[in-house]
């Protein structure tokens, strides 16, 4: 009767983790990479609507954006769709100023680059979207991007 | 003097170290990829009283009222069938007074002149449509007119659009199938 031996005296050797800082370290530096800084908080829900015809937004940096959407705190703003621009809500009057020094910051030659990607959630009303539309018209931004998100086939 | 070794140094708590940054980068970026349909506004009007003469069969008028329902050249239409519509109206049918007026565009690129179609797709939306709608049907109508640029590459190149690497062809294309989508001046028709 062999099968129950006494386990003393026979603690298994322990692991080697030197190299687990490595490891870690390759985790990191993935996702120092492939991410992108967190620029601004986000007030409003974005649940945006999907799409098939996408195209990838090219130049970062040459892109700003105008968040829409109904308030993620609604005991505070109601339920009425807000425009977000930077880290504060906004009045449609505002985004004129906001466009002027989104170019401001920019290079002098970029300036016309400059694209505006509207940030819409999928149940805002158009009403809101075509104000800030006939108002990017009006200060001349007319490149702009209707964000979406790439539809899953099923 | 005899020279003390210098002791190691307990590495012990490097992994808790970069574990720390691991979260710390976790928490404060994000990771997706912006992607969205690309369009470009029409300048503003200088005198929105003025009516530009367009001839009424170069417009299919694409309406979208409140309760987000698709109304296509004056009659109810299911989304699925927008992008076949859209494709069958803005191709070349010559003489054909059910369809748009056909001209001939000379294309620098290719060196010669190709029949063009004068059709519009005039996009009208209430205030009250749903954005989801609105994206849908903008996605609808980009639909057709790459489906119509992947054609015309292939008959004229052999290759579709996205694949096609000579920035030449790339323009010759885009020539030869603009994409005529214009969105009507806003009116304030419906509620919020």
């Amino acid at each position: 009767m062999s099968k129950f031996k006494s386990k003393k005296g026979r603690g298994s050797a322990a692991i080697n983790t030197s190299s687990l800082p490595d490891i870690i370290f390759i985790l990191l530096f993935f996702f120092m990479v492939s991410t992108t800084m967190r620029e601004v908080t986000v007030r409003v829900q974005q649940k945006m609507p999907e799409a098939t015809e996408i195209q990838k937004l090219e130049r970062k940096s040459l892109v700003s954006f105008i968040y829409i959407g109904e308030p993620k705190n609604i005991k505070m703003f109601g339920t009425n769709a807000r425009i977000q621009l930077n880290d504060v809500f906004a009045d449609v009057d505002d985004i004129s100023e906001f466009i002027a020094q989104e170019r401001e910051a920019r290079d002098e030659a970029d300036r016309n680059l400059l694209t505006t990607s509207l940030k819409v959630d999928g149940r805002t009303k158009m009403g809101v979207v075509t104000d800030v539309k006939q108002e990017l018209r009006k200060v001349g931004a007319f490149k702009i991007n209707y964000s979406t998100r790439k539809k899953v086939e099923r | 003097m005899a020279k003390k070794a210098t002791p190691e140094i307990n590495a012990g708590s490097m992994a808790d170290i970069a574990f720390l940054l691991l979260i710390f980068f976790l928490v404060t970026t994000t990771m997706d990829v912006d992607t969205g349909i690309m369009r470009k506004l029409p300048p503003p009007v200088e005198n929105p009283d003025e009516d530009v003469d367009v001839n009424q069969r170069n417009v299919l008028k694409v309406l979208l009222n409140s309760r987000n329902a698709l109304m296509v050249d004056g009659r109810r239409m299911d989304i699925s069938l927008l992008k076949d519509k859209t494709k069958d109206f803005m191709a070349i049918h010559l003489d054909n007074p059910d369809y748009p007026e056909v001209t001939t565009r000379f294309i620098e690129e290719l060196g010669k002149e190709v029949p063009a179609s004068k059709g519009l797709i005039s996009l009208k939306n209430d205030r009250g449509t749903s954005y989801d709608m609105y994206i849908q049907v903008q996605n609808e109508l980009a639909r057709a007119f790459n489906e119509m640029k992947d054609e015309k590459s292939v008959e004229l190149f052999g290759l579709k659009y996205k694949a096609l690497i000579d920035k030449n062809k790339i323009k010759a294309i885009n020539k030869i199938v603009p994409v005529r989508v214009s969105e009507a001046e806003p009116e304030d028709i419906g509620g919020n």
